[in-house]
């Protein structure tokens, strides 16, 4: 075990963990922000992404000693719930199961900020790296448009 | 706070107090409403009272009402559409409802199951009842405040009106109205009155979702808490026969190792180390039984599909005579692998079993087996067990098998802890309750350039799914018909994937009359209106029969027109797909064009006919999610065996469909007033059989094996 200090939504916090604990645990067992989910832990379904430095990373496949900027989470996008990606989400009732949707906004999330006027296939592209199990694309797809204009 | 009434009949819950701050329930997150606490305290004020009406809903002294939810929300949101019909009756502003999930609790709720599409068709009526049940109490209240007869006020929107122009809220008659007797015969809303029912209302959790609040079972904490994987056998056919736990317990932050049954639990303060832990334990595993293969299977059901001794499911006329008679007969076999349900949010349960009382509370679609079987593990009586239900990421019916609260319950048990249980996604994907492997044998005589008789054969992997809905379509379209099944046991568990019984045979029955189509030599969508005014008369004279030909017509007729069969541009090819299942009607047109040598789906135009739409747009969301992940297992969809392991333990070697891989979807509604019917199974069925008749036109191509992918790669 070993102390890791991490930025965290803004917040300075100090976790006492393996060195190869990787970031999805770190937030979500020892931070309590539950919002970044675990899917497959090999970086296959998007479920845990989060920003990393703003870029849009694999929580789940970043071990805690590797985590080298600031981190932000679903928790941490806005104060509540109204990033644009977010406002756009509710805007089109994006979700029905619903888990896979934080993962979803954080990939639109930082897309949108390198590609503010995106075209439909750049939306699909940029939103591939996430499944959805209960096919709610379309409305993904739509709610990023929305986004990019909001 | 005691409710300020003890009710005079069955006892409702105990309700804490909600001044200001939210409600605590036993499980704090589980109380989130329509709106998030901080909106809340924006725009409602809470009451400082609340009163129960009946088990469905309370009402605060301020008129903002609580909605329970009953049944478990796996994203079929039923959390959100199940309160609409109660609403609707209750006659309340939407914008004034709470929905809270309620806890399993049998002795108020029928049928707390999430499965077979079932909650609004079978909750239809008990939830306009306890709706209108509550308005006429609130009414009869204002009655007696006023001394008038109750029939002379009126009510809108919470609202109360009295024949001189006096006006009472909800809020200010419910404490009388819960004292009140309950009124029974009720009547309902007339059709044409509702204004919710038919209403695009946004998911209640719609808030929290996009906030990342903790809703999900695999969001549980409590304290002192620990966090339990599991090792179980790597292949079906196995047991444990030793195991050396040293390394794992090197693991800082595992506190224990237990072994139960064939299977290892590893305990620890966080999620990581225990499953790092357990990839450390050395087992030793030994053949217990058989350690099956796929091409064993193949062998077995094909044996089976040519074995005629069963007795029929169903057996009208003279099957014999019309083949013996016929001028042509078709014969083909469709083959399916087995499937793996792939919930994003991998199984997991908490489960705290104390001397005093026994915890469970997780993501399950049927919490009353749950609470059952664990109170045969863990030998405690059902009334110690309190089960709850947290929002779950998909069910797709993995969740109607709880062989993880059951192992939760043991662990915690054991452990004499607090267990948060939680499956790898490898876990989930190898130690699944899997659609079994499939095969039908179709068979058809045609005379006079008619259908004259049809033979179906089923072989499936331990139970034949056709049995339970014989009286599906063809039946009585076809004069000399006979449906029977064989079955192949296997130890590789299995059971229920979303649209059970024909997720995979809608799409082998619906390719196979594309044929019949093409040999008499008619138009897809003529043919099937045919069949179906075979049907009318028959289905009248025959109870037994399920589906509605009429109706199918009506979404055959929608479809069509919407999708403009018989009217695309060259180079658009069509093929439909009319499938009815769990009490709806579903019909699907896919658009295929070739794109460099390639059949792609680039559109699937839908009609359903499932009664009254309770929420539009959120039933529209329903609609194409089942089309696209009938695409996308009908096309990628593969699991098979070696020696009892499965291919696949993870999404690097399991394909789901993605995001640039569907194409556009168009959803209609046939209008009805019939009562509603459900929506998260029955469009899946039909799309696998719409795009294999689209293919074929495309490229000449018959699919018979499901997955397409695998069968498009071998032709090349």
């Amino acid at each position: 075990m070993a102390q890791y200090t991490l930025d965290v939504n803004g917040k300075s916090q100090t976790v006492n963990v393996d060195s190869d604990t990787p970031l999805l645990w770190v937030l979500r067992d020892s931070l309590n922000l539950v919002g970044t989910k675990f899917g497959c832990g090999i970086a296959q379904c998007g479920a845990c992404t989060v920003h990393i430095d703003g870029i849009a990373m694999r929580s789940c496949s970043i071990p805690v000693s590797k985590v080298n900027g600031p981190v932000t989470t679903i928790e941490g996008l806005s104060e509540n719930g109204t990033h644009p990606v977010q406002k756009a989400w509710k805007q089109h009732d994006v979700p029905q199961c619903g888990y896979c949707q934080a993962g979803q906004m954080m990939t639109a999330a930082a897309f949108l900020k390198e590609n503010k006027n995106p075209s439909e296939k750049e939306i699909c592209s940029a939103m591939n790296g996430n499944i959805c199990r209960c096919g709610t694309y379309p409305r993904i797809n739509k709610a990023v448009k929305t986004a990019s204009k909001l | 706070m005691e409710n300020k009434k003890t009710l005079n009949r069955r006892t409702f819950f105990k309700i804490s107090g909600a001044a200001g701050g939210g409600m605590v329930l036993g499980f704090s997150w589980l109380a989130q409403g329509c709106k998030q606490p901080e909106e809340i305290a924006k725009v409602l004020e809470m009451p400082s009272e609340w009163y129960d009406i009946n088990a469905y809903l309370k009402i605060g002294d301020n008129g903002v009402v609580t909605i329970f939810s009953q049944n478990p929300e796996i994203g079929q949101n039923v959390k959100t559409s199940m309160p609409m019909i109660v609403a609707e009756e209750l006659d309340i502003d939407w914008e004034n409802v709470i929905v809270e999930q309620a806890g399993l609790n049998t002795d108020k709720f029928p049928r707390q199951v999430a499965g077979g599409s079932q909650s609004i068709r079978q909750g239809w009526k008990a939830l306009r009842d306890a709706g209108a049940t509550a308005r006429q109490m609130l009414i009869n209240a204002a009655a007696q405040q006023w001394e008038v007869d109750p029939s002379k006020l009126t009510v809108s929107k919470g609202i109360i009106q009295g024949p001189n122009g006096q006006e009472l809220g909800y809020g200010e008659v419910a404490s009388m109205a819960a004292t009140m007797e309950v009124p029974t015969d009720v009547p309902h809303k007339k059709i044409t009155d509702f204004n919710i029912i038919g209403s695009d209302k946004k998911n209640v959790d719609l808030q929290n979702i996009v906030t990342g609040k903790p809703l999900f079972g695999i969001d549980t904490k409590r304290e002192g808490m620990q966090y339990a994987s599991v090792l179980r056998p790597p292949a079906f056919g196995q047991k444990l026969v030793s195991f050396d736990d040293a390394e794992a317990r090197k693991v800082s932050g595992v506190n224990d190792v237990i072994k139960f049954g064939n299977k290892i639990a590893v305990l620890a303060d966080a999620t990581w180390p225990a499953m790092k832990a357990k990839k450390l334990i050395n087992a030793e595993w030994a053949v217990d039984s058989t350690l099956e293969s796929t091409a064993d299977h193949d062998k077995q059901l094909i044996a089976k599909l040519n074995t005629d001794n069963t007795e029929p499911f169903r057996n009208d006329g003279d099957v014999d005579k019309a083949f013996s008679e016929a001028d042509e007969i078709i014969s083909r076999v469709y083959e399916s692998p087995f499937l793996p349900h792939n919930c994003m949010e991998p199984m997991n349960f908490f489960a705290d079993v104390r001397e005093d009382k026994v915890e469970m509370h997780g993501p399950i679609q049927t919490p009353a087996w749950s609470r059952s079987r664990a109170s045969k593990i863990i030998d405690r009586k059902e009334e110690d067990i309190d089960v709850t239900m947290s929002r779950m990421g998909g069910g797709f019916g993995r969740r109607l098998y709880g062989d993880f609260s059951d192992e939760a319950a043991e662990i915690s048990s054991i452990a004499k802890k607090p267990i948060q249980l939680i499956f790898t996604r490898e876990d989930d994907m190898t130690a699944g309750t899997y659609r079994q492997a499939i095969k039908y044998k179709i068979e058809a005589s045609l005379k006079d350039n008619k259908i004259t008789g049809y033979k179906l054969s089923e072989a499936a992997i331990n139970s034949n799914m056709y049995g339970l809905i014989p009286n599906f379509f063809p039946a009585g379209a076809i004069p000399n018909l006979r449906i029977s099944g064989n079955k192949q046991k296997s130890n590789i568990t299995t059971g229920a994937w979303r649209a059970p019984y024909t997720n995979f045979l809608a799409f082998a029955e619906q390719s196979f009359f594309d044929e019949v189509a093409e040999k008499l030599g008619k138009d897809e969508v003529d043919l099937r209106m045919e069949l179906l005014e075979i049907a009318k008369p028959i289905a009248e004279s025959d109870e037994k029969i399920e589906y509605s030909p009429a109706r199918m017509q009506g979404c055959i007729k929608l479809a069509a027109e919407k999708a403009k069969w018989g009217k695309q541009a060259q180079g658009t090819y069509q093929g439909i797909s009319a499938y009815y299942s769990h009490n709806t009607h579903v019909v699907e047109i896919a658009n295929v064009v070739m794109e460099d040598g390639q059949a792609v789906v680039k559109k699937v135009t839908c009609a359903v006919d499932c009664g009254i739409v309770i929420n539009p747009d959120a039933a529209t969301n329903m609609v194409t999610g089942g089309i696209i992940d009938g695409i996308g297992h009908a096309m990628y969809g593969d699991l098979t065996f070696d020696n009892g392991v499965p291919s696949a333990a993870n999404f690097d070697e399991y394909r789901l469909i993605r995001n640039t891989e569907i194409p556009e979807i168009d959803v209609h509604f046939v209008p009805s007033t019939k009562d509603p019917t459900g929506l998260g199974e029955p469009t899946l069925p039909p799309a696998g059989g719409a795009i294999a008749n689209a293919i074929y036109k495309a490229t000449g191509t018959r699919m018979y094996k499901q997955p397409f992918v695998k069968e498009m790669n071998v032709i090349g």
